[in-house]
């Protein structure tokens, strides 16, 4: 069995959605993670809010500081889930059931988890 | 209380205060001991109460005789090996009178130090609920092999092999420290919750309810809850969740002893006042940071105090079961899970997830299954109600499952 890190884009971090829209995702997110730890498949897994981010960032040598990883890059990082999985489909299929995706742009990186066993 | 009763109350309540004690005073070498001269002590009501009556404080004369059989085995032991009394902090002089404290406070302290000195990382967990069972609940072999599906010889094994264990690790009966807290209470708290469990889905013979097992989970859970160093958040929380369990009791059987589900029970019948304790308790628990599985399962204990169904009582308890699985998975919570999903999403999202669990071998999969499918395919429901009566190994269940094909056919017939 390996484990997959879901990780989860957005098109636009900072977009406003009304309390009633963030209920029903907030709902959606906690019944699609139950699911999957129902099958015993759930290992663990955090939002990353948005707020009061920063990027450190070499310039030029020097490090630069920022508010946030906004307006430069289009997508940002909005969370992430590690789920246990025998192939990279079984964990695709976990991850097309993220309420993510409802959003048109936004995406569900798939990646094994390295597991120290010195093939990795 | 009737005669006949008397004795059997007795053993349950006496027998594990004397060996507790006894295995206080004798030192954790020396369980079997213990055990042994408890066992004796009741030989002896056995022996002399139908000819002299009852006495007038039964537990009075079981302690004093337990106290005369403890102190000639040490005379006995003194004069031959001194093996005993070595363990024994201050020696008695030999002419000072060997005393056994059976005092209320010390029965008290020495059973919870026996509940934490059992529960020692040193030996398996089904040892440890089996020692448990023995030591501070009075079972004898034969209710635990029964209770563990196993056999006689297999359970002593285990004991006897558990006992050595401890022996051999020189665990101390005493009251832990802050550190070995930390270290023992969850393990302590699971032995518990399993011997509440196992009084409460009991599995292993057809008298559905132990009430007495639960009784004595809930007790040492409640003494837990007056020790200041254990008196944490987790164990308000285990406490709470028993006693909304135990609120049903009385609405679980029917007259001739036949399991009652829940959706059928009466709920006049529940128990108000072990309501309200379970739920000041719970409100106890909810102190400090942590939320254990036991203030997930106590939360969803108590929505299930809610008889009248209400999309909120579904949506918490789907959400609350969502949580109780990313903190500990187990097939019953996952199968519980899924049956909050359908009546609070609906049936058809439910059936989808239901399909993913792979639990074909547990006959609750295939019950929860039926149950998803009663109304929207009948033929589907029928076929699953039936692979899990060719499952079900007890006979309520058996008879529960048989009363849905019937209702199923009944449904049936009258949509015709």
């Amino acid at each position: 069995m390996n484990e997959f890190m879901l990780i989860f884009r957005h098109m636009d971090g900072q977009s406003v959605a009304s309390p009633e829209q963030i209920q029903v995702w907030m709902k959606q997110t906690m019944d699609w993670i139950g699911g999957i730890a129902a099958q015993n498949k759930f290992v663990g897994g955090n939002g990353l809010p948005f707020d009061n981010a920063r990027v450190v960032k070499n310039v030029h040598e020097k490090l630069v500081v920022t508010n946030g990883p906004f307006g430069e890059i289009k997508e940002t990082l909005g969370g992430y889930i590690i789920v246990k999985a025998e192939s990279v489909e079984e964990a695709v299929e976990f991850a097309k059931g993220s309420p993510v995706l409802q959003g048109e742009g936004n995406t569900v990186e798939v990646r094994r988890i390295a597991k120290g066993d010195g093939v990795h | 209380m009737p005669q006949q009763e008397l004795i059997p109350h007795l053993f349950r309540t006496e027998f594990r205060k004397i060996t507790a004690v006894l295995c206080k005073t004798f030192g954790i070498g020396h369980i079997e001991m213990a055990e042994d001269i408890a066992g004796e002590t009741f030989l002896a009501a056995l022996e002399t109460w139908p000819y002299k009556g009852i006495p007038p404080n039964p537990a009075a004369w079981l302690y004093s005789v337990a106290k005369n059989k403890a102190t000639n085995v040490v005379r006995r032991d003194n004069l031959f090996t001194g093996k005993i009394m070595a363990q024994i902090k201050e020696p008695a002089d030999s002419n000072e009178e060997f005393d056994i404290d059976l005092s209320e406070q010390n029965i008290t302290d020495s059973q919870l130090q026996m509940l934490f000195a059992i529960c020692h990382l040193c030996i398996p967990k089904e040892a440890q609920v089996g020692l448990a069972l023995r030591i501070l609940c009075g079972f004898g072999i034969d209710e635990i092999a029964h209770a563990f599906l196993a056999n006689k010889e297999t359970i002593n094994k285990r004991l006897t092999r558990a006992r050595e264990k401890l022996r051999n690790e020189k665990i101390a009966i005493e009251f832990p420290g802050e550190e070995a807290i930390n270290e023992r209470l969850s393990t302590v708290l699971t032995t518990l919750y399993l011997l509440f469990n196992e009084g409460y889905y009991s599995e292993c013979n057809d008298a559905v309810l132990r009430e007495d097992l639960c009784l004595e989970a809930m007790r040492l859970v409640y003494l837990l809850t007056e020790y200041e160093l254990t008196s944490r958040p987790e164990v308000y929380a285990l406490l709470a969740l028993m006693c909304f369990h135990a609120s049903r009791f009385p609405a679980r059987k029917n007259a001739a002893g036949e399991i009652i589900l829940y959706d059928d029970q009466d709920e006049a019948l529940w128990n108000r006042e072990l309501i309200s304790r379970a739920a000041h308790y719970l409100h106890k628990a909810s102190t400090g940071n942590t939320i254990s599985k036991y203030h997930l399962e106590a939360s969803i204990a108590y929505w299930h105090t809610h008889k009248e169904d209400s999309k909120e009582k579904w949506e918490n308890i789907l959400q609350l079961y969502n949580r109780l699985l990313q903190t500990e998975y187990s097939p019953v919570a996952a199968l519980n899970r899924t049956y909050a999903l359908a009546r609070a999403n609906g049936k058809k999202e439910a059936i989808a997830e239901a399909e993913k669990l792979k639990l074909e071998d547990n006959h609750y999969y295939f019950v929860l299954l039926g149950e998803l499918y009663t109304g929207i395919n009948n033929v589907q429901a029928e076929k699953h109600f039936q692979q899990a009566l060719s499952m079900a190994h007890t006979q309520p269940d058996r008879q529960t499952i048989q009363k849905k094909i019937t209702m199923l056919f009944n449904k049936k017939t009258a949509s015709r």
